[in-house]
């Protein structure tokens, strides 16, 4: 550990342990990010060993699949099934190590192949969502700390809708008024950047709220901070503190909780990928839950915890960039 | 000091109340049956006879949002009640047993944290099948970790306080301490999280048979009635209109009461 080389760092909230040196912190991190991955793994193996029934016809779509005693037996060997279950185990993981997922009953294809042809669309979906929120959101925060009652209301509203409004149902009022009533966006996901806009905007927009919220709180914190009145008797302009200093402090609290919003996203591609009957991994997710394709759910599970801890990882590094607080180190 | 709630407090207080009016004795407000097929009143657009028009039966909508109150609010406090209940059990196990429980423990939560929520509710219902039931107890399962981490905070902070040191040196016993002093102390805050979690779950609870995977047509449940009203969307939006308006209306109280309540407990601590 950095303990001996780390000052200690000016306590504010939480953060009161020093920190260690970067190299070290990310080394810490990237383990934490390995365990993880091995506990999903091993959660993910014995789910698939509580499917109520017989594993080998869990695998080829449970007991609505006939399957014949054949393919049974060729499954079980194939999944090594007739071994004992620590062997099982660790055969399991040893294939995931390799990049080995199994095989997707319902696509007829290697799990890890379906995963690629759909990770695009809802990578690209949850990054346009989440540059379209954060937009929202800073714009929505810089406008309410002047915008005064009215701004204040519309931000607490905004608030309000992002904590109460199910995916399924903004898509549909969204759908009712762009589709439907002012005939502009296509209801069903179309390729193309038109076809992206409506999904986008139906995680954007409670997403938006909820980071609003935050940033306001912070930004509204941030303008009464001495460093501000610092500034201002510097001659520093009000346009180059809102953008070099309160922006940047109310920044913090909104980068840490991408890590979160990324996973956010994730639960919402679920749906609204079905909505609007847009290709992606979320409705392959729900396709296969719905056809009880357990290989396939558990790749994707596991591939998504993984994207999901990197993104962690990521926003983390990002709060230590933008913050320098959380790296006091002593050269 | 006196209780003085805000205008939003005040709509999502009648809110509530409405809700639970239409849980426990639907027919006061809805004299109608839920179930009663017309065909000849299919497709109704919303009117003074039919608030909230007619689904594809001819069945009235307001009656079956009144309805449905009761299965979906019952559905929401079930499945937060299993949400907090395992948190519960994880957060006090974390905050005061020895260091390597709190350390499994924290790592097991950690671990379920990494699964975006749904996925963990979809990876349950993989494994039990879709269902009501089952979508209940994923939804609960799935919030647990979230309200394990706050509890375990809350129970540490209470722990370390003086006067469990002052108990702890009258001689008084580890169980007497968590039950007289810990738990009471927890409580307040547990109760907030329960009412803030409500919402949360009606939300989750009815994207999951939005999604086909809990309640099923022609149950009066509002996820279920979304999903039906999906096909005909593009020509009868009151099917999903009102049904979603009573889910966000539910949630939106239930965010506004248990932000009221945080915001007096924390002012009064």
């Amino acid at each position: 550990m950095a303990g001996a080389l780390t000052l200690p760092v000016p306590t504010t909230g939480a953060r009161r342990r020093p920190v260690p040196g970067n190299r070290h912190w990310l080394l810490l991190r990237a383990g934490g990010v390995l365990f993880v991955l091995w506990a999903a793994a091993t959660i993910t193996f014995f789910a698939l060993r509580l499917v109520p029934g017989d594993p080998a016809e869990a695998i080829l779509g449970g007991p609505g699949s006939q399957a014949g005693p054949e393919a049974l037996a060729q499954v079980r060997r194939e999944y090594g099934l007739d071994q004992p279950l620590v062997v099982q185990y660790l055969t399991y993981l040893g294939r995931l190590v390799t990049g080995d997922l199994g095989q997707s009953y319902s696509l007829h294809k290697p799990v890890l192949t379906a995963i690629g042809e759909q990770f695009g669309a809802t990578l690209t979906l949850a990054l346009v969502s989440l540059a379209l929120a954060w937009a929202l959101a800073c714009a929505l925060a810089a406008w309410s700390v002047r915008g005064g009652r009215v701004a204040w209301a519309i931000g607490s509203g905004l608030e309000l809708v992002a904590a109460a409004v199910p995916h399924f149902w903004l898509a549909t009022v969204l759908i009712l008024f762009f589709s439907l009533t002012l005939g502009i966006l296509p209801p069903v996901s179309v390729p193309g950047p038109l076809g992206i806009v409506l999904p986008a905007l139906t995680m954007a927009i409670p997403l938006a709220g909820f980071l609003g919220q935050v940033m306001r709180e912070s930004l509204l914190t941030a303008m009464e901070s001495p460093f501000v009145t610092t500034a201002r008797a510097r001659g520093e302009s009000e346009v180059r503190i809102f953008w070099r200093h309160t922006l940047r402090h109310a920044a913090i609290p909104a980068v840490g909780l991408s890590g979160w919003a990324f996973g956010s996203l994730i639960s919402g591609a679920v749906v609204v990928e079905s909505v609007f009957a847009r290709q992606g991994l979320g409705r392959s997710l729900l396709s296969a839950v719905q056809l009880r394709d357990v290989t396939l759910v558990t790749g994707i599970v596991l591939v998504v915890a993984l994207a999901y801890a990197v993104m962690t990882l990521v926003t983390d590094l990002a709060d230590r960039l933008i913050d320098p607080r959380t790296r006091a180190v002593a050269e | 000091m006196r209780f003085r709630p805000t205008v939003a407090e005040t709509i999502a207080g009648v809110l509530l109340l409405l809700l639970v009016v239409a849980a426990l004795w639907p027919s006061l407000l809805a004299p109608g049956d839920p179930l009663a097929v017309s065909h000849a009143d299919a497709f109704q657009p919303p009117s003074l006879a039919h608030l909230f028009g007619t689904d594809e039966s001819g069945r009235d909508i307001y009656t079956r949002v009144v309805h449905g109150a009761s299965e979906s609010l019952l559905i929401g406090v079930l499945a937060t009640a299993i949400g907090i209940g395992l948190a519960v059990v994880l957060g006090f196990v974390a905050g005061l047993g020895p260091r390597w429980l709190d350390f499994g423990t924290t790592r097991v939560v950690e671990v379920l944290f990494a699964f975006p929520g749904l996925l963990l509710a979809l990876l349950f219902i993989v494994v039990t099948g879709p269902g009501v039931l089952s979508s209940t107890i994923a939804v609960g399962l799935a919030t647990a970790p979230g309200y394990a981490r706050i509890i375990r905070s809350q129970v540490r902070r209470t722990a370390s306080a003086e006067f469990i040191e002052a108990a702890r040196v009258l001689g008084r016993g580890r169980l007497w301490i968590t039950a007289r002093h810990i738990l009471p102390n927890v409580t307040a805050a547990l109760f907030v999280l329960a009412t803030l979690g409500l919402g949360q779950a009606i939300i989750w609870v009815s994207s999951l048979s939005y999604l086909g995977l809990g309640a099923v047509p022609p149950a009066a449940e509002w996820g279920a009635m979304l999903a039906a009203g999906r096909t005909y969307i593009a020509n009868f939006w009151w099917m999903t209109f009102f049904p979603g308006l009573a889910i966000v209306a539910s949630a939106a109280a239930a965010t506004v009461i248990g932000r009221g309540i945080q915001k007096r407990n924390r002012s009064a601590a």
